[in-house]
């Protein structure tokens, strides 16, 4: 466990140097490469995170409307989806899409490179693993989270209009009216920010544990379910602190 | 290549003095000094959990010691920031076991890597050089495959073909022919030698591959196994190997599972806690009942 941590707080360290002190020492960002990681991490996540979003939104619209009916307040329906949506549910569920797509399959491939000697032949060969693997994987993450997020509060309405617009008879003016009536811009900006915490949280987690795999295809195996479990146990701690830090 | 003695007033390429790693209670380097002269086709052996490996990593710097000293091109690399460390690598070209092509990569992306890392050569350049390398260890026309699409020796020689794209000085090798046939095993070891001498290389071998040993090797050191686990048990020439007293060193060139190189702590363990016999073969009561006085 001890380890674990003190790993985790290497991979950070060596991390902040190759982001903010190593361009300017004449080793930059891999653009290329980070480019290929933002398609493999973000843009290939875009089918499973619009799902997703597309249901959460109909089953709250549908789980609120049921509640409000009773009180004749199913006029604050879109108001309801579009807080929830925004600051609570579309980064916390699209960090849940991310960790099970692409954190796990940072692990997994990291950790097979490890255990193939691939990660030391590229030392040897004087080529960083954190230049040539990580810093790649880490900026197309933390790009490419908000990005989802903001994808997912959009479709995620979409799945409350339909149910407000076919189920409810409400109008689309009305219905997006009233959803941004209960928002402030400043809700948007809190919860991209979360977004983004859960984009590092991810990526350093799934890197560190993939990074240092040992024992094999069945080491490999072990890392991933665990990159898996710490990533969401820490989005969840990392999601109910900055909750409290900014809504409560 | 003939065997040659080494010119003692020459600068040594490599110099271990002394070299010890634990792995927590376990001492798997135990002591080990040698050098390594310019033009050596330097051969570590010795037997499975040996140390060999282990004392490879130690000479590319990917692990520390627990104490001793390791000179690479006269620079203490024990102790050399990463930033040095990663500017003198840039002179080693290493041929890993299991070949540790980026399986992400075509095989020429692969010889490309070193060249578009280090080089400030045009793209079309690269290509060209890139040919030439693939050409040399026998893999033109396989270029745009993948590793996972070509066979066990078309891996180490596309691996042996990244190794020497920037025609380094110094090349080490993990067990270059393991999992290879005998033919495949001369056709590398010959293509390895063949290679490295026509850019001047100086070689590192970890091998217990006898036919290689005998076949590549100008200066050898052996490794041992069991009590004297991690320690240089016999050095010399080809000759001088062959001709050792060390019945350990005879035992493993010949290949006999009997012998003082066999390495039986197990055995021994097995019968001291299961059978509650000890060494002397007599029952031991406190083997089976070790609360009882």
């Amino acid at each position: 466990m001890i380890e674990a941590f003190r790993q985790y707080f290497a991979l950070c360290g060596s991390l902040l140097y190759w982001l903010f002190a190593a361009p300017f020492r004449g080793k930059p960002w891999r653009i290329g490469h980070t480019f290929a990681q933002i398609v493999r991490i973000g843009v290939h996540a875009v089918p499973m995170a619009a799902l997703t979003a597309l249901t959460i939104g109909v089953v709250l619209a549908m789980q609120s409307a049921a509640q409000l009916a009773k009180l004749g307040a199913t006029v604050y329906v879109p108001g309801l989806v579009s807080s929830s949506l925004i600051r609570e549910l579309a980064p916390l569920v699209t960090a849940v899409i991310v960790i099970g797509r692409s954190g796990s399959s940072v692990t997994a491939e990291l950790g097979t490179m490890k255990v193939s000697e691939e990660i030391e032949a590229l030392e040897v060969m004087a080529i960083p693993p954190m230049s040539y693997l990580i810093v790649p994987r880490f900026l197309a993450m933390v790009i490419m989270m908000p990005l989802l997020t903001v994808f997912s509060i959009y479709v995620g309405l979409t799945g409350g209009w339909l149910i407000g617009h076919y189920s409810l008879n409400m109008s689309t003016a009305y219905f997006v009216s009233h959803a941004l009536q209960y928002v402030e811009l400043s809700d948007v900006g809190i919860g991209l920010l979360k977004s983004g915490v859960f984009g590092v949280l991810i990526v350093t987690i799934a890197c560190s544990i993939g990074l240092n795999v040992s024992g094999g295809a069945e080491g490999v195996g072990l890392a991933t379910t665990r990159s898996v479990v710490v990533s969401l146990l820490s989005v969840f701690i990392a999601n109910a602190v900055l909750t409290a830090l900014f809504f409560f | 290549m003939k065997p040659h003695a080494p010119d003692s007033a020459a600068e040594p390429i490599i110099e271990v003095d002394l070299l010890v790693r634990h792995f927590g209670t376990q001492k798997v380097l135990d002591g080990v000094s040698f050098k390594v002269y310019a033009g050596d086709t330097f051969i570590i052996m010795g037997g499975s959990g040996c140390g060999k490996s282990t004392l490879l990593r130690h000479l590319i710097g990917t692990e520390k010691p627990t104490s001793g000293s390791i000179k690479v091109f006269g620079q203490e690399i024990t102790t050399m920031r990463a930033e040095a460390l990663q500017k003198l690598r840039g002179r080693y070209g290493m041929l890993f076991q299991s070949g540790a092509l980026l399986q992400s990569l075509t095989v020429a992306e692969n010889v490309a890597l070193p060249l578009v890392e280090h080089t400030q050569l045009d793209a079309g350049l690269i290509d060209t050089v890139v040919k030439m390398k693939l050409e040399q260890v026998g893999l033109t026309g396989h270029g745009h495959k993948k590793p996972s699409e070509i066979s066990g020796g078309m891996k180490k020689r596309a691996a042996l073909a990244r190794a020497l794209a920037l025609d380094p000085p110094l090349v080490f090798s993990d067990e270059p022919t393991a999992g290879l046939d005998p033919i495949m095993t001369a056709v590398v070891d010959e293509l390895t030698q063949r290679l490295t001498q026509k850019i001047g290389a100086t070689v590192v071998v970890v091998t217990h591959d006898m036919n290689s040993v005998f076949r590549i090797g100008t200066r050898i050191i052996m490794l041992g196994t069991g009590p004297n686990q991690g320690k240089v048990i016999a050095a010399g020439t080809p000759e001088e190997i062959k001709a050792h007293p060390n019945p350990a060193v005879q035992q493993f060139i010949n290949g006999d599972p009997e012998g003082d190189g066999t390495d039986d702590s197990g055995e021994l363990l097995y019968r001291e806690t299961l059978l509650g016999i000890n060494d002397t073969g007599k029952y031991s009561r406190s083997a089976i009942h070790p609360s009882k006085p």
